[in-house]
Formats: structure tokens, C-alpha cells, sequence
């Protein structure tokens, strides 16, 4: 149950970032997680929901994009989405494929309308 | 509607730490290891055996996390080497502001190997960059051989996985050969021990991984 301290951190950065901007609120904030990151999507709605719950971040929404494992091809250059850890490339083959994506705990961007 | 773009991993804070604690370990030569393992792999007693291996002087210090107890620290101080408790006091992980407080009390000066035991949990840690060189995660026989499947994030992120318990294997229906494929399924190229820490076998490989490991450091070190 690490989620709390992800959702705390996710509301920490877009309230230091909403501060910089006097006269506009919050409607949305977006994050990128990984299918690799070991966060369950659910759990971080539902702790995001208990800590902006009668605050006055209560409207804001938070949005979760999944983000699949990707690997790429040295061989071919391929960059292709990886279900179900089979790493062999699609396009030509190779099982040496080279991780690129997946593990992502990123901010994405948020969403501001005036107050 | 106005769209602002954000920089930056969510845990940014912890990264920034655990950065700065990278940095520390380079300029004082030390190899720093997190171990992570689910609850009861025997992450204590392998770090128990292993203190007991290293000869009296060895500069080797272990910090160890548990929610609750400091048992892991009586059992490991019994080696005689600097050990100290971590009690997160329900936290699910280690972060990097705690081993950044818990080093205060130490001269890293002192210090070429820091072992880190984490707590017993194959999810939150995984996110928690703790400055290390890298993770090495403990499954136990005594567990199911699909860990790897279940838990990718922790596997994909450690550099070794030691198959812990093995003296086990003629009494239980694990699987050691779909167990190291799983994890190579989800972590190609992991790199797999077999150790019992009871009986001793495998250790010496494990010693000779950490050995390797520490040269590794002492070499890059040394190159101009």
C-alpha cells in the first residue's frame, strides 16, 4: 500500500506547480504509470480520492494513463508493445530485444480553468 | 481550459535523495545492495551468514528494515560488524530519507560495502530508489515458482535473484527450471544463484558474486 505516498506526491507537485499560477484552479492532473511500475491504478484512484476529499482539490480529477512494456530491436529498429513478456520481435524475429518503456511513475500534464 | 505540461518522475523527491546517496557511495568506493524478498525468503539469514563469513575488520555495514521489530538487528549484530534498525513504523518500504538519517550515525569512511535489507514486500520497494548499485531479490522455495510472473515490476528491477531454501526442494512441489524461466521471461539475462542458507550450499557463489562485485567497484574506481 504504497499508493497513499504516490498519491501525496502527485498532489505535492500540482499544487507547487498551481501555485505559480494565481486565479486559475485545478480541474485535472494526469499521470503516466507503467504496467512495470508496481502501482495499481485502482488503489492510487482511491487514495487520491480519500486525500483531496473536502479539500478544495475535491472537483480536480485525477486521470491515469497505462503505459504496456515496449521493446525495441537493436537488429531491425523495430519498437514494438511487449503482452505477456514475450520479448521476440514481431517485425524480424530476434529474441534480443532491448527494454524501452513501461516502468514509467511520470506526471504528464494538468489541467487549469479559472477560479 | 489551460494544459500544463509537468516534468518529472512522481517520486522525484526520493529520487533526488537517493542521487545524492549514489553520489556518496562512488566517492567513498562503497558497493551498496538492496535486498527485497516477500516476507519469511530469508533475507536475514542469508545477510547472517554472510556477515559471518567476511573476517573480523571487513568494512561491511548492514541497514535493516522492518515495520515493526528490531529482531533482524539483534540477530545480525551478532557478527560483530555495524548494524542498524530501521523501524519504519508501518511503511510498506525503505525510503532514501531514511538510510540518508540512518547513515549520519556511521564514517563512511569506514565503509566499502553497505548491505540493505529491505522490508519484506515484493511491491512498494520496488519503487524506492534507495541509491543502490543494485537490487538483488530472494525467492524461497518454500514459495510459488510463478513469483516472477506475479510480482514483474521487482524481478525486472534486480540485477541477481537468488533461489533461496534449495535444501527444501525434496519437500515441496517447486519447479527450479520454470521458476528461472519465469524470471528470465520477465527479466531477460537476470543473473540466478540456488543458495540454502541452512546447509551452506551455494553460498560461496553468492560470496564470489559479492567479491566480483566489490573489485568491479575498486577497478572503476581506479581508472583515470
Amino acid at each position: 500500500m504504497h499508493e497513499l505516498a504516490i498519491a501525496n506526491s502527485v498532489l505535492e507537485a500540482a499544487r507547487t506547480e498551481a501555485e505559480k499560477r494565481p486565479g486559475m484552479r485545478l480541474a485535472k492532473i494526469v499521470v503516466r504509470i507503467g504496467d512495470l511500475a508496481g502501482v495499481d491504478a485502482d488503489s492510487l484512484s482511491f487514495c487520491y480520492e480519500a486525500l483531496v476529499k473536502e479539500t478544495d482539490l475535491e472537483r480536480c480529477a485525477l486521470e491515469i494513463e497505462r503505459i504496456p512494456q515496449s521493446n525495441e530491436c537493436p537488429r531491425c529498429r523495430h519498437n514494438f508493445t511487449v503482452a505477456n513478456f514475450e520479448i521476440a520481435c514481431p517485425a524480424c524475429g530476434s529474441v534480443e530485444t532491448r527494454f524501452a518503456g513501461g516502468d514509467e511513475l511520470e506526471l504528464a500534464y494538468l489541467e487549469m480553468e479559472d477560479a | 481550459m489551460n494544459v500544463v505540461p509537468l516534468e518529472g518522475k512522481i517520486l522525484k523527491e526520493n529520487d533526488r535523495v537517493a542521487a545524492e546517496l549514489r553520489a556518496r557511495f562512488q566517492e567513498h568506493g562503497i558497493l551498496c545492495l538492496n535486498l527485497v524478498s516477500s516476507p519469511g525468503a530469508g533475507k536475514t539469514s542469508l545477510l547472517e551468514r554472510t556477515l559471518e563469513s567476511f573476517a573480523p575488520g571487513e568494512r561491511v555495514a548492514v541497514l535493516t528494515g522492518d515495520i515493526q521489530t528490531d529482531n533482524d538487528a539483534v540477530r545480525l549484530a551478532r557478527a560483530g560488524f555495524p548494524v542498524q534498525q530501521i523501524t519504519t513504523g508501518g511503511t510498506c518500504h525503505l525510503d532514501a530519507r531514511m538510510i540518508e538519517k540512518a547513515l549520519a550515525a556511521w564514517n563512511l569512511e569506514e565503509l566499502d560495502l553497505l548491505l540493505i535489507e529491505n522490508v519484506g514486500n515484493l511491491v512498494c520497494p520496488s519503487n524506492y530508489d534507495l541509491g543502490e548499485a543494485a537490487k538483488v531479490v530472494v525467492l524461497s522455495v518454500a514459495e510459488g515458482e510463478d513469483k516472477p510472473l506475479k510480482y514483474p515490476a521487482m524481478f525486472f528491477r534486480s540485477e541477481l535473484l537468488i533461489l533461496n531454501k534449495v535444501d527444501l526442494l525434496p519437500h515441496v512441489p517447486f519447479d527450479l527450471r520454470q521458476a528461472r524461466a519465469n524470471a528470465q521471461r520477465v527479466h531477460p539475462g537476470i543473473e540466478i544463484l540456488e543458495v540454502s542458507s541452512l546447509t551452506g550450499e551455494g553460498l560461496p557463489r553468492w560470496r564470489d558474486w559479492l567479491q566480483a562485485r566489490r573489485a568491479a567497484l575498486r577497478r572503476s574506481l581506479a581508472a583515470p
